[in-house]
């Protein structure tokens, strides 16, 4: 016998179609609409996939990595020396720095005697990738939990972020060094 | 003479200490050194760091000498067998010394600008611990104004008295040198003289770490963002070849050029090195070459680099002139923002 290509089954799945007519029950089509609303009905008691957002949050992961913050200590100084080791580390090469040193009358303001006088972190670059956090000898920067990674904007030069939506707010340092001696 | 340092042998000059020898031979046996300085007479044996051991003393008298030796002042002897990174003893001697040396050595790395070009950092990146056993209050020192170009940080200063030696041989009468004793120990210009000698500045290429810094660079710039490259210029003071440091098209700092063991080719003037940062002033050979672990080789480029020209539009390549200016900060007056308002620096404070 031979066979030609087109009886051949590639995928090993042929299936012969019948055109046999519907007997009357079938042609009702009852059994069929029953057995159809029983897989509707019984996802009604599954469980469910979705949640009631914003009532009901979602989990987040530990590791979740938000918007940058450049922290200070428990006196309000700040503690990033400009040292560039986050610029060094930064793989989208995004975190720009100038240094400055600290006046006799800023001691209250900075925690070395060098400071960061312009930090920049250019938002169109940072992948969130956490490494600058890493490379920190000062605990200075930290990804937040931050849900708003950037805020939109038009001009390329908003997304230049520098140490005014930086830097950690004076009145969240407070806070901080309150909790802490609470505790 | 014939010596061996660990199973590599050499034939060496009556007088040649081991630390010579074995940087003629060169690669990992070298012994690290922060006091000694080939090009200062009578540097050497302060520090410890270069201690080897010596399995046989030479040919005529092959014992073993008991102690490590500091190669750096021993003389080599025919037949002399030497181990140095091969020894566990050495090893466990060089720990010993590099945590000794960081007892009263602050960490301050961050805000230092000898950072990344640092021996000391170097030496305890390789042999330190990388916690501190020292639970004492570090010795510190006033600070103390020695100049308008020279920053002294006493408190960083691992006593190695190389930039005293500069001093002594360079200049020719002697401002500044090491005051009091034992742990009080600490170099002083006497009675705060400035130090004004057309060579004084040499006292930063010498120091290994960041005792000595330079005052026009301070605090501008770490070490791996510049650039270093070799220029010369006519200088009648000096031999004017140094190694300039650039941030973009800003030469930031001018330094004379470091062999593979740190130490200058040949010492440069103050005039050089501190009143020339203009590039007209300089005739620049092109890039230096630096270690391959090295920190700069963090913004690595060996080669010279050309600018690729593609025949497309150039807005597609580079994107809007304006868009530049803020990615280079070179453009950048830093005192001003882009949207030109001064920094207020108490406003974030």
């Amino acid at each position: 016998m031979s066979t030609t290509i087109q009886n051949i089954s590639l995928s090993g799945r042929k299936k012969e179609v019948s055109h046999k007519e519907m007997s009357f029950l079938e042609s009702l089509y009852l059994v069929a609409i029953v057995k159809g609303l029983w897989i509707t009905i019984r996802h009604f008691f599954r469980k469910k996939v979705t949640i009631h957002y914003p009532e009901q949050v979602r989990q987040m992961s530990p590791v979740y990595r938000g918007q940058h913050m450049l922290k200070r200590d428990e006196q309000g100084r700040e503690n990033c020396t400009a040292c560039g080791l986050c610029a060094l580390s930064c793989p989208a090469e995004a975190i720009t720095m100038k240094a400055a040193e600290r006046k006799a009358d800023e001691k209250h303001l900075y925690r070395e005697e060098k400071y960061a006088e312009i930090y920049e972190i250019n938002m169109l670059r940072c992948i969130f990738c956490g490494l600058c956090e890493e490379a920190c000898p000062k605990d200075a920067i930290y990804l937040t939990t931050s849900k708003v990674l950037v805020p939109s904007n038009y001009e390329r030069e908003d997304f230049i972020f520098g140490k005014d939506k930086l830097v950690m707010p004076l009145e969240m340092a407070m806070k901080n060094a309150q909790l802490k001696n609470a505790n | 003479m014939k010596v061996t340092i660990d199973g590599q042998s050499i034939e060496v000059e009556p007088g040649t200490t081991i630390l010579q020898a074995a940087r003629m031979i060169g690669g990992e046996l070298v012994p690290p050194a922060m006091c000694y300085y080939s090009k200062l007479k009578g540097s050497g044996g302060k520090c410890r760091c270069c201690l080897v051991e010596v399995s046989k003393g030479s040919e005529a008298d092959p014992r073993p000498m008991p102690k490590l030796m500091a190669s750096c002042v021993t003389g080599c002897m025919d037949g002399m067998e030497v181990n140095s990174k091969s020894s566990p003893r050495v090893e466990e001697a060089r720990k010993s010394v590099t945590e000794f040396l960081l007892i009263n050595h602050p960490l301050d790395c961050p805000v230092c600008d000898q950072a990344g070009e640092c021996d000391l950092q170097n030496l305890s990146f390789e042999h330190g611990n990388p916690k501190s056993r020292f639970i004492e209050e570090k010795r510190t020192f006033e600070p103390e104004d020695i100049g308008p170009n020279i920053q002294l940080h006493m408190n960083r200063c691992i006593l190695c008295q190389r930039c005293v030696q500069v001093a002594d041989q360079l200049t020719d009468n002697r401002v500044h040198g090491v005051m009091d004793r034992g742990d009080h120990a600490n170099i002083s210009t006497c009675i705060s003289k400035a130090i004004d000698n057309e060579f004084s500045g040499n006292m930063i290429d010498v120091c290994p770490v960041g005792a000595l810094t330079d005052k026009t660079f301070r605090f501008k710039s770490r070490v791996w963002f510049n650039k270093p490259y070799n220029a010369h210029r006519d200088c009648d003071k000096c031999c004017g070849k140094t190694t300039v440091w650039m941030f973009g098209g800003e030469i930031q700092r001018v330094t004379g050029r470091k062999d593979v063991y740190h130490e200058v080719e040949e010492f440069i003037c103050n005039g050089c090195r501190f009143d020339h940062k203009n590039v007209e002033d300089w005739t620049i050979e092109g890039p230096r070459e630096f270690e391959k672990d090295s920190v700069i080789n963090q913004n690595n480029y060996t080669q010279k680099l050309e600018k690729v020209e593609i025949a497309t539009e150039k807005l597609i390549l580079e994107g809007r002139d304006k868009d530049h200016k803020k990615i280079s900060m070179a453009e950048i007056d830093y005192n001003e923002k882009i949207d030109g308002n001064l920094i207020d620096s108490k406003k974030n404070g």
